[in-house]
């Protein structure tokens, strides 16, 4: 992997997150940028998904069950040649199809999400799929913590382990907050190693934003043969913006003038140590 | 042959399916704890490898449903309507019908069948919650030949399907030759000033109410309307065109099904005609069979020849 190449990438990630969420309005800031970094490793080295194969059944599958952070995804999509950018600067107008969720109306997008806790089971059912006509794809899921609260969620992990998913790699955006505070506050996750261990996954503990660790692990898998993946990625809300990390109210707020001119010149340095 | 009692609908699906999976093994089976319920024990005996088990946990069948249809299976996922429409209608509504993935939703036992068994068991909601879902279409068949012609047609149906059957042995309604297509109502008999419309095994009352006022020189229309969404408008205005007097019936809340459907067109087409809704209507319901309930509630078919005969007077 070129690391220099794939940190500025997700520099520019993030610069690109911030305009459209600014310029439409409305959008998960704090989310987006604790998720970007996985989206990039999965897009640019894992998922081997392009405009070419989207069509197609054989192929890997990637479903963003935490819908709320479709800006990232979009962002992501975009780079990879899926839609222009002019569309993407529709986001959230009157009759656009980029709007605040996934939708498949989007090309590239897999899955409609949003309302949390139903992207595993679809994923659960994806795999089941390969499994059953005996291909070799893999399907990835990305989940909020706070979403670990729906009991949809461990409906699913217990058909994984039943059917031996191997295939699935489910990955939890562990940044530790949601809508309203702490998510050990608003409801106990933890631990949750212990809990999908106990519902037979193989799990890995990673720093979510060190590309290379990323890397390393979403290509490895699977773990272990017979029991599907899971790779806790330690993240920070709203990482790479100084005044927007770990702050609650930053799950969907939209930068004003002044902080939005702040947090591009924030990137730009960072950026221009890769020049 | 016609006016025999068959089988149970639900018995009909399951022999269907399984002949049509025998013969394509892209097509899944998706139960929850209920494959006993669904007749789909043999299904699972023969074909192991094409029936999915994720236990009392309808939510994610739902989900698993859509994947496994993402990825280019064709499912049938198979649970109790009453849990199947209520407990996971936000993955009906998120992961198959707005997602377009064009799984068939099969509700056993649905309405009233599962009886004494109480309000937890029934599924007199499920017309109403799922027609104001988009993009998702709602069959409810009569008899046996509509239960089996429904699984076969869905087979090339590329839009999300909920298909809602009943556990007791019907009455066969049609005549051979007879055809059946998703969104066409049929028209079992075109009588004149009496026009009875039903859907699912309440057809057969309004059947036998029409033979009932036969006997006493009555020709009484028998309309089946096997798709609740979309509703064959046009078939139903032909049908009722010369009618002074409709009936509805339904196994189902009176609210936001059938009988509301034909309420609604009727007023907005202005449509001159002295009309009743039956189902079960907004009270505690009372105990009882599927059969006794009915018949309590007004579906009993000579009550109904009698109904017929007072709106006609009026």
């Amino acid at each position: 992997m070129e690391n220099n190449h794939s940190k500025k990438k997700s520099l520019e990630y993030r610069k690109t997150l911030l305009e459209i969420i600014y310029k439409s309005g409305a959008g998960h800031t704090g989310g987006g940028l604790s998720c970007i970094d996985i989206l990039n490793v999965l897009y640019n080295n894992i998922l081997d998904i392009t405009p070419e194969n989207f069509h197609s059944f054989n192929r890997n599958r990637y479903i963003q069950s935490k819908g709320h952070c479709v800006e990232a995804l979009y962002t992501i999509l975009c780079d990879k040649g899926f839609f222009a950018r002019d569309e993407l600067n529709t986001l959230n107008q009157f009759n656009s199809h980029f709007i605040g969720h996934p939708t498949r109306k989007i090309n590239g997008i897999e899955h409609n999400t949003g309302a949390l806790g139903h992207g595993l089971s679809v994923a659960v059912g994806m795999a089941l799929a390969y499994k059953m006509d005996k291909k070799k794809f893999k399907v990835f899921t990305l989940l909020g913590d706070g979403e670990l609260s729906e009991g949809s969620i461990w409906e699913a992990c217990s058909s994984a382990s039943k059917y031996k998913l191997d295939n699935l790699v489910v990955i939890i955006d562990r940044n530790n907050l949601q809508i309203t505070g702490g998510t050990e506050e608003v409801n106990p996750i933890e631990p949750i190693a212990n809990k999908f261990k106990s519902f037979g996954f193989h799990i890995k503990e990673i720093d979510g934003h060190d590309l290379e660790l990323l890397d390393k692990n979403l290509s490895s898998t699977p773990f272990e043969k017979n029991k599907p993946n899971l790779i806790i990625a330690n993240t920070i809300k709203g990482k790479g913006v100084s005044f927007i990390e770990n702050i609650v109210s930053w799950h969907h707020r939209v930068p004003t003038d002044e902080e939005f001119t702040n947090a591009i010149n924030e990137i730009n340095i960072e950026i221009a140590k890769y020049d | 042959m016609i006016n025999k009692i068959g089988k149970a609908n639900l018995e009909v699906f399951a022999d269907t399916l399984l002949n049509e999976a025998k013969n394509n093994r892209n097509i899944v089976a998706v139960t929850s704890d209920s494959r006993g319920s669904g007749k789909l024990v043999n299904f699972g005996k023969e074909l192991p490898h094409q029936i999915i088990e994720v236990g009392i946990a309808e939510q994610n069948l739902v989900g698993v449903c859509a994947g496994l249809a993402a990825a280019g299976k064709k499912v049938f996922g198979v649970s109790p309507s009453s849990f199947l429409t209520a407990r996971s209608l936000e993955q009906i509504k998120n992961d198959i019908a707005y997602s377009n993935q064009p799984v068939v939703l099969v509700g056993i036992s649905a309405g009233i069948s599962y009886g004494s068994l109480g309000a937890t068991h029934h599924s007199i909601h499920d017309f109403a919650v799922l027609r104001t879902i988009n993009n998702i279409t709602i069959v409810s068949p009569a008899d046996n030949f509509e239960s089996s012609e429904v699984i076969k047609k869905s087979l090339n149906y590329d839009k999300p399907l909920f298909i809602r059957y009943g556990k007791k042995p019907t009455l066969n309604l049609h005549k051979e030759g007879q055809k059946f297509e998703i969104g066409k109502a049929i028209i079992i008999n075109q009588g004149e000033e009496i026009a009875f419309i039903a859907t699912g095994e309440t057809v057969q009352r309004a059947y036998l109410a029409s033979q009932i006022l036969k006997e006493q020189g009555l020709n009484a229309t028998v309309i089946s309307m096997h798709t609740i969404k979309p509703f064959d408008k046009d078939t139903f205005l032909e049908a009722i065109s010369n009618a002074k007097v409709l009936i509805s019936l339904e196994e189902h809340s009176v609210y936001g099904g059938l009988g509301e459907m034909c309420a609604s067109i009727i007023a907005q087409e202005k449509i001159n005609i002295n009309f009743k809704i039956l189902g079960i209507p907004d009270e505690y319901m009372i105990n009882g069979s599927q059969s006794e309930v009915l018949d309590y509630y007004d579906m009993e078919p000579k009550k109904l020849s009698r109904l017929a005969k007072i709106m006609i007077d009026k």
